[in-house]
């Protein structure tokens, strides 16, 4: 199964992760390939397991107010603040496709 | 053409702190300040899951006639934006907490407002899901503020079947799971603050056809604008088709001020969310009667049984224990459940009077009803208070008072001057003429003076009658009681 450049382009958007040159592209690879492993062994009848804590109890906590009140060090972390917000783009900016991401590179 | 509507509703969790943190759930606060570390999403914070939320969702749950998962899992949603600071949402995908109800609710017939029929939707499941931050878009500086006092605050979301096919029974359906949870206390589900939230999706095909390409609205502030939503997308979908378009499956959204649907922006193609568990919570076990562990602490235990046992009376059982009680009509309950207080105000006028509860019932709902709508008020805004209009009603059945009186004395009252029934009937000479001879004259006086009438009636025109106990009422000044009116002139015109 062939790592497409849709498929890359498709994770880089959802994961905004950066695969930037064939280095990049080639530890992709591998990686899957690695994790590929793991169809050589027969789970035929074996319930999937999602987490080493399936066995522990979910630690259920009593109504209370225990937390908030720390605005001031919460918007430390913020690199731009209007009166107590925090400030963001107006909406999610769109990625370049890969195409567009080459020529941007080989222009700067 | 045969519309299809589904709904997906998110119910705020009525509780003092968040679903998997301790920071304060409350609705108008200074921007971040009921924010913890872990709803802000700084690494290292854990989620810790908040037992009050999970009875919510079990009531709810059982109230919807649900199967109870006594084994359900949290996974995470990703996608990203401003006011999701984690990047993702925990929710139960793969096995929420609660599946396969269904919801009762009911309709006037025919838009005639007196006969009623019962429609059911299914829940296709309940779970338990955490809300997003608030956006505020600012787009004269081009940024979107962002305040997180919502983020993490417990939502359960009620994925209904596509069993429903216009706006008036979307809006059904979501009055009646209002009135539900309001009944439970699990949320206290009020639209204009944002505790109750309704996303619709729309379709149409031809009967024995394929469904078609649906699409999602959003942006729904209220029960009205639903009805008027749905049925706005079903006619634009319609349209669409029968003038040869195709349907998009997008997202739009509804404009309150325009009544239509437009698309959407930010929501471009289909979202891959890559569901994943959520590593940082083991399984949720929920105990029963039969299951409960011998050896362990109680407060780690959600006992569904314990929790079924303790569930109020739905708004279906109170209706029906309103008409067995008082024998009223369905339709009266209906209106005395839908309208907050009406009830207790209707039981309270009840047991303090002698007059029946089904003449008590038309007083409520035809005068002081229409009285509050007009002026926009609720039952506990009124001026009129149960005591003042149980006096005035003991008046009309002690027969003091005429039923046209009677609603003059309600007016009176209504400005709210702190003038009690039966100083109102003094003041404006309201009470009946106590004396037979002077009524027996005036009808005599009234006959006397209508020789056409008197003719039309004794040949056989008896509908000329009213208007001759018409002229003795306003004779006596409204003081007269029109049955006994009625009895005396027949008699003499015999």
């Amino acid at each position: 199964q062939e790592v497409t450049v849709e498929v890359l382009e498709h994770l880089e958007h959802l994961a905004l992760v950066d695969f930037r040159d064939a280095e990049g592209v080639e530890r992709l690879r591998k990686a899957i390939r690695f994790a590929d492993l793991l169809q050589e062994v027969n789970t035929e009848g074996v319930e999937p397991m999602d987490s080493v804590l399936e066995d522990r109890c979910l630690y259920l906590r009593e109504d209370d107010v225990t937390e908030g009140n720390c605005t001031k060090e919460l918007l430390k972390n913020a690199r731009e603040k209007v009166e107590e917000y925090f400030v963001a783009p107006p909406g999610n900016i769109p990625l370049l496709k890969l195409e567009e991401q080459e020529t941007f590179l080989q222009g700067s | 053409w045969v519309p299809v509507v589904g709904l997906e509703v998110h119910a705020q969790i009525s509780s003092n702190s968040k679903l998997f943190s301790g920071s304060q759930v409350q609705f108008a606060a200074p921007p971040n300040s009921l924010v913890s570390f872990f709803d802000a999403s700084l690494p290292g914070t854990l989620p810790v899951l908040n037992r009050r939320c999970v009875e919510a969702a079990v009531m709810t749950g059982l109230a919807l006639n649900c199967s109870i998962n006594k084994k359900s899992l949290f996974d995470r949603k990703h996608y990203f934006y401003a006011d999701l600071p984690a990047g993702y949402q925990i929710t139960q995908q793969r096995v929420p907490i609660a599946v396969n109800g269904t919801l009762s609710y009911s309709l006037y017939k025919d838009n005639k407002m007196s006969q009623m029929v019962t429609k059911t939707v299914r829940i296709k499941q309940i779970q338990l899901e955490q809300d997003s931050g608030k956006s505020l878009h600012d787009d004269t500086r081009s940024q979107t503020l962002v305040d997180l006092n919502r983020a993490g605050v417990g939502l359960m979301e009620v994925v209904m079947e596509p069993d429903m096919c216009c706006g008036e029974e979307a809006a059904a359906a979501v009055r009646e799971l209002q009135l539900i949870l309001q009944t439970l206390g699990s949320s206290q589900a009020v639209m204009a603050e944002g505790q109750l939230r309704v996303d619709a999706n729309v379709s149409v095909h031809h009967r024995g056809e394929p469904y078609g390409v649906r699409t999602e609205v959003k942006n729904i502030n209220s029960i009205r604008f639903l009805a008027k939503a749905v049925d706005y997308e079903i006619e634009r979908q319609i349209e669409e088709l029968e003038n040869g378009g195709t349907i998009l499956n997008e997202t739009r959204a509804f404009d309150s001020k325009l009544g239509c649907t437009v698309p959407m922006r930010d929501k471009e193609g289909k979202q891959d969310y890559r569901f994943m568990p959520e590593p940082n919570l083991p399984p949720l076990i929920l105990y029963d009667a039969k299951s409960l562990p011998a050896n362990i602490n109680h407060q780690q235990v959600v006992n569904i049984d314990w929790i079924h046992e303790r569930l109020p009376d739905l708004p279906s059982v109170r209706r029906a224990k309103l008409v067995e009680l008082y024998g009223i009509l369905p339709e009266h309950s209906f209106t005395l459940v839908n309208e907050d207080g009406l009830t207790e105000f209707f039981e309270n006028v009840v047991n303090q009077t002698q007059m029946k509860p089904k003449k008590v019932i038309g007083w409520i709902l035809k005068d002081l009803l229409s009285y509050l709508k007009q002026h926009s008020l609720t039952v506990k805004e009124s001026p009129v208070s149960s005591v003042l209009l149980a006096d005035l009603l003991n008046l009309l059945e002690k027969k003091e008072i005429s039923s046209t009186a009677a609603k003059q004395v309600l007016a009176e009252l209504w400005k709210g001057e702190g003038k009690s029934p039966l100083e109102i009937v003094k003041e404006k000479k309201l009470e009946l003429m106590q004396d037979q001879k002077e009524l027996e004259q005036i009808c005599q006086e009234v006959i006397d003076g209508q020789e056409n009438e008197v003719m039309a009636i004794k040949a056989g025109n008896l509908k000329v009658l009213n208007k001759l106990i018409g002229l003795v009422q306003r004779k006596t000044q409204g003081r007269s009681n029109p049955v006994v009116v009625k009895q005396l002139l027949e008699k003499k015109l015999s």
